[in-house]
């Protein structure tokens, strides 16, 4: 799937529930689900603080394709971390640079990747831009 | 829902506000209160009939808007039973309260290898002032520890007073842990090895009588906004003797007597720590909030909120893997704690969802959180329009938000 129609996928997924307490538990239940990041990233160099909560990212090139793995220590921070994995990982430098990530505002969780939400996010998708930035400079 | 109260929540429109569909609990009183109608009144007529700089202004409009804030400064001194109104001085709020005093205190008092003692409770306004204090005349900070119920270690306060230590700053009440300090034993203690003591009472005012001269306390500061008042004012207390050996905090218009390129001499208390143009209409609702408080009364405030706080803590406590944190013998209306291993992030967001306004993470007192080995808490923070049917709302809410995960 492009990453566009990952995003229409999980836009399609959350469009299924009206209730917020819905598209939390759904959130929260894809949360759970993330893979736990191996201990040996979750130091310090690997960390983006937020203010409420933090998230370990570690980046990989492999193949042409950036590889990312990341957690929280929130639930619901780490449910959009999944999905954010989910739209941006294993794709080329020149993907992620180009994505307009809609779907956050789509599915109604534009909040949290607000500036003053302080958990994190924002910095975190900074942070994969940087990364794949970093890969397609190192590439050339 | 007692009459009196549904009488006084009639008094703050924001409290009909829906969330997500949901009625607004508001519960995040210990970051500010909501404001009665009569304050907000009080700010628009203001603006629209007293507005005009004052002091020094023969105008007619002049005269009454310093009229207005010299009455507002009196309210305030019978608010605190200060002896002198120029004794009450006006500040952004707390937090720049307490920054005057680092700077002027430390620059008439303190030298090289003096010590500031303040406690492990403290919000971060009252530790980094005198944290950069302590860098600029290379002094070190003390910090006064607790225990685990979140009670300050009296025997450790005792052992660090010594000659060194200029002045001793603590916290009223603490913002996270409820706790309500023994301020005045404290003031007694350090008094009797000659140490003046500043005390943080931003989240004590709303919540109990305080007495100045009762207390002793040397230094007293608060924020309007966390009393029902108006955002950008708050109050400095000090003792006339104090604040007169110390120099001006700030440069500026009002706080001179008289300025020559040569010299220039500065006004008298109160006049010399307020440069610029006072906020008059922000100390005139500071002074309606406080009669809307006497009109209550603090202790029936204090009596009502304490038996809000006693049922939430039932109430909360028997909820499953429930962890109040802070659970001294004496605590006024905030109650902190952790659901589970739930993140307070996640329990707080969730909540917001539901309708309840809470506060998470670290208050502004990392330091704080770091001792309780813990990465924040959940805080609910009770105002005197609250009620027991809001904290049932709160638990229900928690039950649900627990099986989610």
């Amino acid at each position: 799937m492009s990453i566009n129609e990952t995003q229409d996928a999980i836009i399609e997924e959350f469009s299924e529930f009206e209730d917020w307490m819905d598209k939390y538990q759904l959130l929260i239940d894809t949360g759970n689900s993330l893979e736990p990041l191996d201990e040996q990233f979750k130091q310090t160099q690997y960390l983006i603080e937020g203010c409420q909560s933090r998230v370990w990212l570690h980046a990989d090139y492999i193949g042409g394709k950036v590889v990312l793995k990341a957690e929280s220590d929130a639930v619901i921070v780490k449910g959009i971390v999944m999905l954010l994995i989910q739209v941006l990982s294993d794709r080329t430098p020149q993907e992620i640079l180009d994505t307009d990530l809609y779907f956050i505002d789509k599915i109604g969780l534009k909040d949290h990747l607000s500036p003053t939400r302080a958990n994190g996010l924002v910095s975190m998708v900074r942070q994969i831009r940087n990364y794949a930035l970093a890969f397609k400079l190192k590439e050339n | 829902m007692e009459d009196f109260i549904k009488d006084i929540r009639s008094q703050f429109p924001i409290l009909s506000t829906k969330v997500y569909g949901k009625d607004l609990i508001y519960f995040d009183n210990g970051a500010t209160t909501q404001k009665p109608l009569r304050v907000v009144e009080r700010i628009v007529s203001g603006y629209y009939t007293t507005n005009s700089n004052i002091h020094r202004g023969v105008h007619y409009l002049s005269q009454r808007a310093t009229e207005a804030h010299e009455n507002a400064r009196e309210r305030i001194r019978r608010f605190l039973n200060a002896p002198l109104a120029s004794e009450i001085i006006f500040t952004r709020g707390t937090t720049e309260a307490i920054n005057l005093v680092a700077f002027s205190f430390g620059e008439a008092f303190c030298h090289e290898g003096d010590e500031i003692v303040v406690s492990v409770m403290e919000h971060h306004s009252n530790i980094v002032p005198w944290q950069m204090l302590c860098e600029r005349k290379k002094m070190k900070l003390k910090v006064i520890p607790m225990s685990d119920q979140g009670e300050l270690l009296q025997d450790a306060f005792q052992a660090l007073l010594n000659p060194k230590v200029k002045l001793v700053a603590i916290t009223h009440v603490s913002n996270v842990l409820g706790t309500v300090n023994p301020v005045g034993e404290m003031i007694q203690k350090a008094h009797a090895a000659g140490i003046p003591v500043l005390v943080d009472g931003a989240q004590s005012v709303p919540h109990l009588k305080v007495d100045v001269q009762a207390l002793d306390a040397d230094f007293y500061a608060f924020s309007a906004h966390k009393i029902y008042g108006p955002l950008g004012i708050g109050v400095l207390y000090g003792k006339s003797d104090l604040l007169n050996r110390m120099p001006p905090y700030q440069g500026g218009g009002e706080m001179i007597e008289q300025v020559h390129f040569e010299k220039t001499t500065y006004n008298v208390l109160p006049y010399k720590f307020e440069a610029g143009t006072p906020d008059f209409i922000g100390s005139t609702a500071l002074a309606e909030a406080l009669d809307f408080i006497d009109e209550i009364g603090l202790d029936r405030i204090a009596n009502y909120e304490h038996q809000l706080l006693s049922y939430a803590n039932e109430e909360l406590k028997k909820i499953d893997e429930m962890r109040i944190i802070g659970t001294a013998a004496d605590k006024s209306a905030v109650i902190s704690f952790l659901l589970g291993s739930i993140h307070p992030f996640d329990v707080g967001t969730l909540l917001d969802h539901l309708g309840i306004a809470v506060r998470t993470g670290h208050h502004c007192a990392q330091p704080l959180i770091d001792r309780l080995g813990i990465n924040g808490t959940v805080r609910a923070s009770f105002a005197i329009y609250n009620t027991p049917e809001e904290v049932d709302v709160l638990v229900k809410a928690l039950h649900r938000i627990k099986a989610m995960f």
